[in-house]
């Protein structure tokens, strides 16, 4: 434990009256207290360093009171019911916020304890270190090489044309992708199949050698053996990468994540690793949504 | 018995999932039920030279044997089918592992009845008889108590359970040197009191497998395991 724990006291010591086991209890019994969250919700070696999190969509708050490290190259799984808030706390870690007009963020949220927030940051500059995939796969109407060169080309990494070459063969190597688009690179990436667009996306994602990889339900429209390559790039990925992964799918990230955090109605109700929340969750809520009781 | 925990496996969304935890619940509690009696009937077939109840329990060790597995499969398709998780998992999985038990447990009587099928052959006024009736109520009472835990989902009386298992040892300990004392009297005994030594010997074990089944309760209601930990520790984890 080291000195950021200090702002995270009051949320421990609530945590504590929750952390009660409480299998003998009802769903509708457990109880949330706002800015409490059960299990381990901070890490040692923080890349994001998230204090009293709030997030409010025109007076309706969205994200309430939420307190989070997410730890150097690890992967982190958000799961909970549909409106938990999980998608809207991962869109912050980027500013993807910021494009919605009636949203307002506040709290302290830190990524290598600079101000993600900061009036004076670049956002641009930020998004390339912290890159995200999204649902839908959505490469650009435009060349499989152009799809991934685009983000190294706009942010001036490759000054010859064989430097670029070189970050476009990575990229798609990193993604899975090389050898099955190789020897098509100027064919269109819409002409690809789902699966493909993905693993384009994430290399896309790639290409701009960010720190983080935000990924809101990358799978979702995906069938089970593409499923089953992201989730194989992840694992691959999770050694040079810290990876936050929003997911509806309680096996994927029982399979994928070191941590798992449990959101609800707003609330992040528990955060703990993800052996222990498929095993024996501490907070009732958890246990109710993993085992499908509610969702 | 009181059924004020057995909702802890309801409530799913899926009634069918429901209705799977529950039949797997039910038909383990079936096999406990079958298997007691196997046990209770064999040691009143030793006691009572009837030769013919040995024979019985003897042949119903086979439906004991086709009940583990049936429930074996069901337990394999509740995963295949749900991917349970937490305390579905634990129950899962837990049933898998104390069905083993069971069936064991089913061995040890069937043991008990070839013993008192020879035994009755034998015909003699048996020694150690007053010690295997005493154990036998222990055994009995623990595995009784450890199949009510388990349907009751408690952890207090599994630790209970737990904690019988030391005494069932002193026990036997003390019945085999008495056996021991007869052995050594005269050497004609030892034929028959070895025989009577592997009856306490499997009712022993029974007292081990009902401890078995108590430890696997408490990881059911407590997602912890305390297999192999000592009593302190089980006392721990069923306080909190």
């Amino acid at each position: 434990m080291n000195s950021m724990n200090t702002a995270a006291m009051p949320a421990q010591n609530v945590s504590e009256k929750v952390a009660k086991p409480v299998i003998d209890e009802k769903p509708e019994t457990a109880v949330i207290t706002e800015g409490s969250t059960v299990g381990q919700p901070f890490a040692d070696d923080p890349k994001f360093k998230l204090r009293n999190v709030e997030v409010f969509y025109g007076e309706n708050p969205a994200i309430k009171n939420i307190s989070l490290d997410i730890g150097r190259n690890e992967v982190i799984a958000f799961i909970g019911p549909s409106g938990c808030g999980k998608s809207t706390f991962l869109r912050c870690l980027n500013r993807m916020n910021d494009s919605i007009d009636i949203c307002r963020v506040k709290g302290s949220l830190m990524l290598d304890d600079q101000d993600i927030y900061d009036p004076k940051r670049d956002v641009v500059e930020l998004r390339a270190r912290v890159g995200m995939v999204f649902q839908k796969p959505n490469p650009f109407p435009k060349s499989i090489y152009d799809n991934v060169a685009y983000g190294p080309r706009i942010h001036g990494l490759a000054n010859r044309k064989s430097d670029l070459d070189d970050i476009v063969e990575n990229s798609l190597r990193k993604a899975g992708l090389w050898d099955e688009v190789k020897d098509r690179l100027d064919a269109t990436a819409t002409g690809m199949s789902g699966g493909q667009q993905q693993r384009l996306c994430i290399a896309r994602a790639i290409a701009v050698s960010p720190e983080v990889i935000l990924m809101d339900e990358p799978c979702s429209a995906l069938d089970p053996i593409a499923t089953a390559k992201v989730e194989e790039l992840i694992a691959e990925m999770s050694e040079s990468y810290t990876i936050v992964i929003v997911t509806h799918s309680m096996q994927q990230a029982a399979r994928v994540s070191d941590r798992t955090a449990y959101f609800h109605l707003g609330h992040l109700v528990e955060v703990n690793d993800t052996d222990k929340v498929f095993t024996a969750p501490d907070h009732q809520l958890t246990e109710s949504y993993i085992t499908g009781r509610f969702g | 018995m009181s059924n004020t925990k057995d909702d802890v496996y309801g409530d799913h969304i899926s009634a069918r999932f429901n209705d799977e935890l529950t039949e797997l619940k039910t038909q383990f509690l079936n096999m406990g039920g079958m298997v007691e009696s196997q046990v209770e009937q064999a040691i009143e077939a030793l006691t009572n030279n009837d030769s013919q109840l040995a024979e019985d329990v003897r042949q119903n060790d086979k439906t004991v044997d086709r009940m583990e597995m049936d429930l074996d499969e069901e337990a394999i398709l509740v995963i295949a089918r749900r991917q349970p998780a937490a305390r579905d998992l634990r129950l899962v999985i837990s049933v898998i592992k104390m069905v083993a038990d069971l069936e064991r447990v089913g061995d040890e009587a069937k043991k008990i009845a070839k013993m008192a099928i020879k035994l009755s052959e034998e015909g003699q006024a048996p020694r150690g008889y007053v010690e295997i009736r005493h154990i036998g109520k222990h055994v009995q009472s623990m595995l009784h108590d450890a199949l009510d835990a388990f349907a009751r989902l408690d952890s207090d009386q599994a630790l209970r359970v737990m904690k019988e298992d030391k005494q069932v040892d002193e026990e036997y300990q003390a019945a085999a040197r008495a056996l021991l004392t007869f052995m050594m009297e005269d050497a004609r005994n030892i034929t028959r009191c070895m025989m009577v030594m592997w009856v306490l010997r499997a009712l022993e074990r029974i007292g081990d497998h009902a401890c078995n089944i108590a430890e696997h309760v408490i990881f059911m209601a407590k997602g912890e395991d305390v297999r192999h930990s000592p009593m302190e520790e089980a006392e721990r984890v069923v306080g909190r």
